[in-house]
């Protein structure tokens, strides 16, 4: 089972385009990500630049209308997000919970689709897919 | 399984493999060690329900393990004789210490869970043993996992993994990591055992089909693992690509029907 930990920094909706992580959270960060290594569950992480420098796109019978951020309305933005591998959901979830975050941030734990979990006739639509490249787990 | 059994069994795939070889390095004996850390286990069971999931699980784990394993160290000293008791102290502390020298001139990789693995591994066992107690040990899997995996009764595989402790036991096979020559003969003897367990989840047939997909799971974790532990091995990095690409294929290698494809039979501009 796969399951992508999503972090939600409170505060990085406003953060300049040019934000970078602290140096001391980095290396916070990289004790924890050495330990989902170690432990072979880590497919995947990244950190996300802030949406003051991002663009959302709305549709409207298929005519797209772009935005550019920041984004007042939104409150809840993704700073990053961790991909692991784990045998259950409560792993995953452990796992969520041993992340050095501090007390504004919060982790969003959400199982990934796999092939098999979807009825035969979404798989047949889907034929050929898990065959794009970096489309099944990513190699880090 | 109430939902506390679950999270105890999540903290126990996380933190059993570590916890094993941590042990070990105490007991120079991995069966012993499991059984240590299969006792903290049971106290973790009894605990954690009422007291609730320690912020430090692993700490937890480890003390309550090593007190037990100290216990056993005593009643085992206790049955000795004083003067020998005090002899084979100083020995022991001598030999850590030449051992850490040796270590420190070899740089040899000082890494218990490496140990583990390769201890788990070794060539003295037969393939289905080696198996067994990989799954156990270094991917936390239950001996009833283990067994639906296989398709054996639980009670096969109970016996598989003790007569496995019994032939290490037996033939004093060291808590160590192998050098120099004997290192390339035994690193193939690792990437087997974990390439085997990949292909009993890759050949499943559809009917028991999503337990033995997760062996692909386990085996591509095992492989990861040992890319980390071994970096330098050009053969670690070779069998996860493998894997990796095989576990991939696997979309491709269902028919319409459902029916199994070979490799060289599947339609390669999917």
């Amino acid at each position: 089972m796969r399951f992508m930990m999503i972090v939600i920094p409170k505060g990085y909706e406003t953060a300049a385009p040019d934000t970078t992580p602290k140096p001391e959270d980095v290396a916070r960060m990289m004790e924890y990500n050495k330990a989902l290594q170690k432990a072979g569950v880590l497919l995947a992480l990244d950190g996300l630049h802030p949406p003051s420098s991002a663009v959302r796109i709305s549709y409207t019978d298929g005519k797209p209308t772009l935005t550019d951020g920041p984004f007042a309305e939104s409150k809840e933005i993704i700073g990053g997000y961790w991909i692991i591998q784990v045998r259950s959901r409560e792993e995953a979830i452990e796992w969520a919970k041993r992340a050095p975050m501090s007390n504004n941030e919060i982790i969003e734990v959400r199982q990934m689709f796999e092939m098999s979990d979807f009825p035969e006739d979404v798989r047949k639509a889907a034929e050929g897919f898990e065959d794009i490249p970096n489309a099944t787990a990513a190699k880090k | 399984m109430s939902d506390i059994h679950r999270t105890i069994e999540a903290v126990w795939k996380i933190e059993s493999t570590r916890l094993i070889a941590g042990i070990a390095r105490v007991t120079h004996d991995i069966g012993i060690a499991e059984e240590l850390a299969q006792d903290a286990l049971v106290a973790a069971l009894e605990q954690w329900p009422e007291e609730g999931i320690p912020a430090k699980p692993a700490a937890w784990l480890m003390t309550a393990a090593k007190r037990r394993a100290i216990d056993a160290l005593r009643r085992g000293r206790m049955l000795e004789q004083k003067h020998g008791e005090l002899a084979r102290e100083i020995e022991f502390q001598q030999q850590q210490l030449a051992a850490a020298m040796d270590n420190a001139l070899d740089q040899v990789i000082d890494d218990d869970v490496l140990r583990l693995i390769f201890t788990a591994c070794h060539p003295i066992l037969a393939m289905e043993g080696r198996v067994a107690l990989t799954l156990r040990m270094v991917c936390g899997l239950t001996t009833a996992e283990i067994a639906r995996a296989f398709l054996v009764p639980e009670k096969t595989l109970g016996q598989r993994i003790f007569r496995a402790k019994k032939t290490l036991a037996e033939a004093h096979v060291p808590f160590e990591t192998p050098r120099g020559e004997d290192l390339r003969r035994r690193v193939e003897s690792v990437l087997s055992v974990v390439y085997l367990i990949f292909n009993e989840g890759y050949t499943a047939t559809s009917g028991d089909e999503w337990m033995r997909k997760e062996l692909c799971d386990d085996a591509l974790r095992l492989g990861r693992m040992l890319v980390e532990l071994l970096p330098n091995e050009p053969e670690a990095h070779g069998l996860l690509a493998l894997m990796e690409l095989q576990a991939s294929r696997t979309a491709a290698r269902r028919g319409r029907n459902g029916e199994a494809i070979l490799l060289l039979e599947q339609n390669r501009s999917l």
